[in-house]
């Protein structure tokens, strides 16, 4: 699903060796969480081992769907492109999967943003090859 | 060999709040002569430099040349604001082992002079792209105070806190910073002064955050053989303990339980006392928020109850639990990292030097820090006795 949010001018990541399978995934419409097979779990941020056995991680497909844990309406953000953007919304979700990430709730007015709300996965596309992951209501949530 | 329990000998604070004819170094120069005037160490028996700076500024080892330190330990530890409670416990150590005599903390910022109030609500990144951990969280907009507003979101939905009840914090520290001359803000505030202000990152109001100052600070530590010689009562290091959680926000475990949780009781349990045997507390008063997890954390009330605790409990210097008497960092001093000032006004607390705010026969203070986001914490607890 393709994001409806502005991209430009916002600080990009840096793949790593870790990190790369992951940002290569969502470029392609993609969200992929690491896998420990040992553990049976998944995790997010990816690393170069699992954050509990120390096995080396496999890769998996995520669902694309989680639940807002918490969010902050930001009013104040002295950098651009942000401080044109204000306010939005900043959220961390949680996969139904388990991992967390940061994102912002988008497709979603400041106002009905709340704790617990369900949400689903959505990139948008910005320079170089790289999509961002953003999360908006899940089709079928009230507003 | 002789008594090397650690001990804090020296104190000396910088010129704050707002500065702008010293530099960074200068405040590090300042602090480290009112702390050697006021413990009569000389400057020679200084065997040990703990601090954290700017790279090729004033990092450990730029500053042992700089200020002519010829050391048997050194620390540049990284772990946010709270770094010197982690310099404490780390000293602490160096000199019960034997491993140098008399350390140095020392710390100096010209924040607020060269780079104003952006800490708050700036990002942070070296360019365009952003590599480690933060590039799972740099591209979505999310400043230094937006994550400990997630932080208090959480907590409000788990346990109904209110935004009135963490304003109680903000008014009570501004209450203590009324009685310090030297405070950045001393007009008294009430909590709808708190909630009319604006809004910076839901559920966070403006006089829910510290402010940004100039300063330094200086903290001489020795073994308590030394102290007998020294010009001040001595002030004991009864228990020094650390921990963390994640640095960066988005891997908080749980948005409601900070690593003091863990760095607490140890610290705590290696000074044989327990949170009712507290005469005074420094809590580092980044935000609101901070405030409330640190005392949930350590014990002064249960996880949860941190709201109701504000609702009927003053920290004021003359209050049921006094904290941050100088003001904290939401009123009186925050120069980007406070945790040197934890120290320094629990030891003015213990040795009677705290004036018109002294808390009456404080004996035991603890000092809690908090860096990053919500994400290192060092507990330090102070006696006027050993453990
Ligand atoms: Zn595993």
């Amino acid at each position: 699903m393709k994001a409806e949010t502005p991209v430009e001018g916002r600080i990009l990541p840096l793949p790593n060796s870790a990190t790369k399978p992951f940002w290569d995934a969502a470029a392609s419409g993609e969200l992929v969480l690491q896998w420990c097979p040992a553990c049976q779990q998944a995790q997010f941020q990816p690393g170069p081992l699992c954050r509990t056995c120390g096995d080396e991680p496999e890769w998996m497909k995520a669902s694309g769907r989680g639940s807002v844990y918490t969010y902050t309406v930001v009013h104040q953000s002295r950098t651009p492109p942000f401080d044109k953007l204000v306010p939005y919304i900043v959220a961390i979700v949680q996969l139904d999967e388990g991992p967390r990430m940061m994102t912002n709730v988008i497709g979603c007015a400041v106002a009905d943003v709340h704790v617990g709300m369900r949400v689903q996965v959505a990139f948008a596309e910005t320079v170089d090859g790289i999509a961002l992951p953003f999360w908006q209501p899940e089709a079928g949530e009230p507003a | 060999m002789g008594d090397r329990t650690p001990t804090i000998v020296g104190i000396g604070l910088s010129d704050y709040p707002k500065t702008p004819h010293l530099d960074a170094l200068a405040h590090h120069g300042l602090a480290i002569r009112r702390a050697l005037d006021d413990s009569g160490v000389q400057k020679a028996d200084i065997d040990g430099l703990l601090c954290f700076g700017s790279y090729g500024i004033d990092d450990a080892p730029s500053m042992a040349e700089v200020l002519g330190i010829t050391y048997n330990f050194l620390d540049g530890t990284f772990a946010g604001g709270t770094v010197f409670e982690y310099y404490v416990q780390h000293a602490a150590a160096a000199i019960e082992h034997g491993d140098c005599e008399t350390v140095l903390i020392t710390y100096g910022s010209d924040f607020l002079s060269k780079q104003g109030r952006i800490l708050g609500t700036q990002l942070y990144s070296s360019g365009s792209r952003q590599g480690g951990p933060l590039q799972f969280e740099m591209p979505y907009g999310s400043p230094l105070v937006s994550g400990y507003a997630l932080a208090a979101r959480r907590h409000m939905h788990e346990y109904g806190t209110t935004s009135a009840q963490l304003a109680r914090v903000a008014v009570d520290m501004r209450a203590n910073a009324a009685m310090n001359p030297l405070a950045m803000y001393r007009d008294p505030l009430t909590v709808e002064d708190v909630l009319a202000s604006r809004m910076i990152s839901d559920p966070l109001h403006m006089l829910d955050c510290c402010i940004i100052t100039d300063g330094g600070g200086a903290v001489l530590m020795t073994t308590a053989e030394r102290a007998k010689d020294l010009r001040q009562a001595p002030i004991y290091v009864r228990g020094a303990a650390t921990a963390q959680t994640h640095w960066n926000i988005s891997t908080m475990p749980d948005f409601t339980v900070t690593a003091a949780a863990r760095s607490g009781p140890r610290a705590f349990a290696q000074a044989g006392i327990s949170a009712a045997d507290v005469d005074m507390l420094m809590l580092y008063d980044s935000f609101t928020i901070t405030v409330l997890l640190l005392l949930e954390d350590l014990g002064f009330c249960a996880k949860g109850e941190g709201g109701a605790f504000l609702d009927a409990t003053r920290l004021t210097f003359d209050g049921d639990l006094p904290t941050n008497t100088d003001g904290g960092g939401l009123s009186s001093c925050h120069p980007g990292m406070r945790g040197i000032f934890l120290l320094i006004e629990s030891v003015r607390q213990l040795r009677g030097q705290a004036g018109a705010v002294q808390v009456p026969d404080a004996e035991i203070a603890v000092a809690c820090g908090s860096g990053g986001q919500l994400s290192c914490m060092g507990t330090v607890v102070l006696g006027k006795e050993r453990a």
